[in-house]
């Protein structure tokens, strides 16, 4: 029995040790948010947050999560101060299809909890997520707007 | 577990019911617009609908349904795969009906219904660019219809007449006598009314929904994962099915060892699926994908098995000489005049194969029994999808339902429904159970449907005035239809294989005159199996004309703006576009140190596109800086999405013209990856400025046109900066700083 303190909240999963952390997070705790686009780590639809950080967990064994480590899934992004990507996001009609958003806005939010004015060049090498809809410039602008009002709320604090 | 079915298909209480056809004529408006005439069917119901308020909620006219709390809910027929179309048609429904705009919300309609409604809901099929402008007519008269009815059950109750009411934003109001009403509270009496036999539709110059850079409607459960995809819908009881088909198109099962994985964590069962076929039933994705990859496979790879991609060049090359029946275009006596000719400029070009490769890999849920056969997936095509999973399920076709799922990404991948025969067979081995089929990304590779590969070869001559005087376009390689649709193919051959080459089409037609002309095609068919892929052959033959065009404007030492435009003149809305282009991107002045352009211009699905691409190259490193797209979609519903649409496009054609390509090993496609198969990432992505231009009179598609312009306009410009022509794709394979 695996124990993984995912949200906010402690959960069990009862699975093999070699299961990515992306599977378990959807067929054992039901957050199929994160999405499975490679498996091999190179387009990013399964990035969470582990410890703040960005991680892609398709290719992150389940047995190698530290039992201490905080994840957080675009389902629970929306109690964090990071829901400000996501308000970008709807703010300038990001999304196409939205498969690869999950992802990609877990892949800024992190980016701009890390980097809080990142510049253009930034946010294009540190945001390297698949999109086949080629939503990149709303993704860049976005992003921008993010950090911008994430900036803004810290300094009224 | 209870399949969903949608009770609409089921309606037909009272005998005025689902049976009943009505028919509407559009009168010719004063202002201009519309003067046309056909039937279609608006059958209503009498019964109530889904939606939240079941109890309550209307019909008004099957296209709407209106809620007490003044919600609409728009049918929504076409595919949603991102392109935009959903919330597109919700506009012109909305735009006639004159409801709140906010108060919209949509429902997807199911292929089974709407065959029990005697197809009520017309085409749900979505390619081709056609969402919007294949719809249109229908779904505005749809929302006319149900404002007049809503109108007149207002004027009925008031006693009044309906043209002294007047509609703002779901209110009625009857101005002499101060009354209002609101859509909510007269849903139930429109309901009841006849279906007008006229509608007026509103000239597009006085539309405010509709034109309107509008937010979309599917987009918040996107933002927060709540969205259930095709790959992550769960079932109770549900079980997992990884499929892997013979690597080699064509080639057969022979053998599997089922008890090498059978007592692996979470295994059910290893099957046999087709004669080329296996599949892992399991509880878990993870543990299928462990037993798939450990299961001993015996193939038989059949009579293709040692083919690569040079035996497949050789076989395309061979159909660039010699002569073949299947002609696009002829002008004049190209091949005489170029027989005489002193000097002829002559040039070979080919284009890879290509795999869709949604974000989202194939997938589908079937529930079969001996009664009933229901299938959760995304498809493009609901009704073909339906068929093939009546075939596969051996039911009769009315004890079978397609639910559509919101899709993540297509490309016109799932216009082929393959993977949903493969899934019902599958779970006809499970009768009862739930089965989710889900492709790994290396089987969403290899058995893909792809872009079909190609060259060509161009050779023309110039006249003493420097203009194109007589030029052969041979294009050599495969036929998409003659794989996916055999019938459709004509005495002279595959009719999709010159788009946008065509001498007269409004589809699509050649932007130049060149007196002596021929365009023609040798079919060469390797085994890899071909569908559409988003512009499907616009996106080859605008890399064959737009950069020989280039090459023929060097040669006559004309810049290449200029030497396009001295043969556009018969060709006014190919020019337009492309002046725009040129002029927003200040062709003709001076570049940035270290910046070229390059242009080009296509027209296609009805649309007339041009773009200018900026690029540097620096130690052999290129690097797309900026795009200037314009597209003339005649109408435009909604300016924002098509401006993403445009610069989606961009990406999709330039992620495969630069760093694409899908090569063939030993047989089998060699790229099962995205660590092999190029994309572009945020990294590569230039700034895109889009001239969004409709010039109005006619309905153009937005979703493929202008994929096929950014590569020719980024290659013409790579040899602006270098003086290279890259005429073999992708461009990775070129070494850009070899001199």
């Amino acid at each position: 029995m695996t124990e993984l303190h995912v949200n906010g909240r402690t959960m069990r999963a009862d699975t093999e040790g070699d299961t990515p952390l992306l599977w378990v997070l959807r067929e054992e705790l039901q957050l199929t948010g994160t999405k499975y686009g490679c498996g091999v780590a190179q387009c990013g639809a399964c990035t969470v947050h582990m410890d703040g950080a960005a991680l892609r967990s398709c290719v992150m064994p389940v047995s190698a999560v530290p039992a201490t480590s905080k994840i957080v899934t675009i389902e629970g992004l929306g109690q964090t101060r990071l829901k400000v990507v996501q308000d970008a996001w709807a703010e300038l009609d990001v999304a196409q299809c939205g498969y690869c958003q999950p992802g990609m806005i877990m892949a800024a939010a992190a980016l701009i909890a890390q980097t809080p004015d990142p510049s253009d060049e930034d946010i294009r090498s540190g945001i390297t997520n698949i999109c086949r809809c080629g939503t990149y410039p709303r993704v860049l602008a976005a992003t921008k707007l993010a950090a911008q009002r994430l900036r803004a709320t810290g300094a009224k604090q | 577990m209870s399949a969903v079915l949608d009770d609409s298909g089921t309606s037909a209480g009272a005998g005025n019911g689902s049976s009943r056809r009505g028919f509407l004529k559009l009168a010719g408006l004063a202002a201009g617009g519309l003067a046309l005439e056909f039937s279609l069917p608006l059958a209503q119901a009498q019964g109530p609908a889904t939606g939240t308020s079941p109890e309550a909620s209307v019909e008004v006219t099957a296209w709407l349904l209106i809620h007490p709390d003044e919600s609409v809910v728009v049918r929504i027929a076409r595919a949603e795969m991102g392109q935009g179309t959903l919330t597109g048609l919700a506009q012109l429904v909305a735009e006639e009906l004159e409801c709140d705009w906010s108060r919209v919300r949509f429902e997807l309609v199911k292929p089974g219904a709407n065959r029990a409604r005697n197809r009520v809901w017309r085409d749900m099929g979505t390619g081709g660019s056609r969402g919007i402008r294949g719809s249109h007519d229908y779904v505005r008269q749809a929302g006319a219809a149900a404002r007049a009815m809503l109108v007149q059950a207002a004027a009925q109750q008031w006693s009044v007449s309906a043209s002294d009411c007047a509609v703002d934003r779901g209110t009625i109001r009857h101005a002499a006598s101060k009354r209002q009403t609101t859509f909510g509270a007269v849903a139930q009496a429109a309901n009841r009314l006849p279906i007008p036999e006229s509608v007026v539709l509103k000239d597009p110059s006085l539309w405010r929904i509709a034109g309107q850079p509008l937010k979309r409607l599917d987009t918040a459960d996107k933002l927060n994962g709540s969205l259930v995809y095709g790959m992550d819908l769960r079932l109770p009881g549900m079980l997992v099915a990884l499929p892997k088909a013979c690597p080699v198109h064509g080639g057969k099962l022979v053998s599997f060892d089922k008890a090498a994985v059978a007592k692996m964590p979470g295994v059910r069962d290893v099957i046999r699926v087709d004669d080329a076929t296996v599949a892992v039933l399991a509880d878990r994705f993870w543990q299928a994908k462990r037993a798939l990859d450990a299961l001993p496979v015996v193939w038989d790879h059949g009579p293709n098995a040692k083919v690569d991609s040079a035996a497949i060049a050789a076989m395309v090359a061979d159909g660039l000489k010699g002569d073949t029946p299947f002609v696009g275009n002829r002008q004049g006596d190209a091949k005489a005049q170029l027989q005489g000719a002193a000097r002829v400029i002559e040039a070979d070009y080919g284009t890879p194969f290509q795999n869709h490769a949604p974000m989202e890999p194939l997938s589908a849920t079937v529930q079969w029994t001996a009664q009933r056969c229901d299938v959760w997936a995304p498809t493009q095509v609901a009704e073909s999808a339906l068929a093939t999973v009546a075939e596969a399920a051996e039911l009769p076709i009315a004890a079978c339902e397609v639910h559509p799922m919101r899709i993540g990404g297509s490309f016109g991948r799932r216009l082929a429904t393959d993977y949903l025969a493969m899934a019902v067979r599958i779970a006809r081995q499970r009768p009862g159970v739930p089965v989710k089929m889900m492709w790994t990304r290396e089987e969403d590779m290899l058995q893909g449907r792809f872009h079909p590969v190609t060259q060509c070869r161009l050779r023309a001559t110039l006249d003493g005035q420097g203009r194109i005087a007589a030029m052969h376009m041979r294009i050599a390689g495969q036929s998409i239809t003659s794989y996916v649709n055999p019938k459709a193919m004509t005495a002279n051959g595959d009719p999709t294989v010159f788009q946008g080459l065509l001498a007269d089409s409004p589809e699509g037609h050649f932007g130049y005159e060149v007196p002596h002309l021929l365009i023609d095609h040798a079919m060469r068919n390797p085994h890899v199996r071909p569908g559409y892929w988003r512009g499907v052959n616009t996106n080859q033959n605008a890399i064959y004309s737009e950069c020989f065009i280039d090459e023929l404007a060097h040669a006559a030492g004309q810049d290449p703006f200029e030497f396009r435009k001295r043969h556009m003149a018969r060709r006014p809305k190919h020019l337009a576009v492309l002046q725009a282009v040129a002029d927003r991107a200040g062709w003709g002045k001076p570049a940035a140190e270290g910046v070229f352009r390059g242009i080009a211009q296509y027209m296609g699905f009805g649309s007339y596109t041009a773009a200018v691409a900026e690029v540097s190259v620096k130690d052999g490193q290129l690097r797309v800086l900026r795009i200037v797209a314009a597209t003339d979609p005649g109408h435009v519903v909604n300016p924002q999405q098509v401006e993403a649409q445009v610069a989606g496009s961009f990406v999709y054609g330039l992620s495969a013209a630069l760093f694409g390509g899908c090569t063939v090993k030993d047989g089998a496609i060699a790229e099962t990856n995205f660590d092999t198969y190029g994309v572009m990432r945020l990294y590569d992505m230039p700034a895109v400025e889009v001239i969004v231009m409709p010039s109005g009179g006619f309905w153009g598609g937005v979703g493929e046109p202008t994929i096929a312009v950014a590569a020719p306009a980024v290659l013409n410009a790579v040899f602006a900066a270098t003086g290279k022509r890259v005429r073999q794709l992708p461009l990775k394979d070129t070494d850009l700083a070899k001199a």
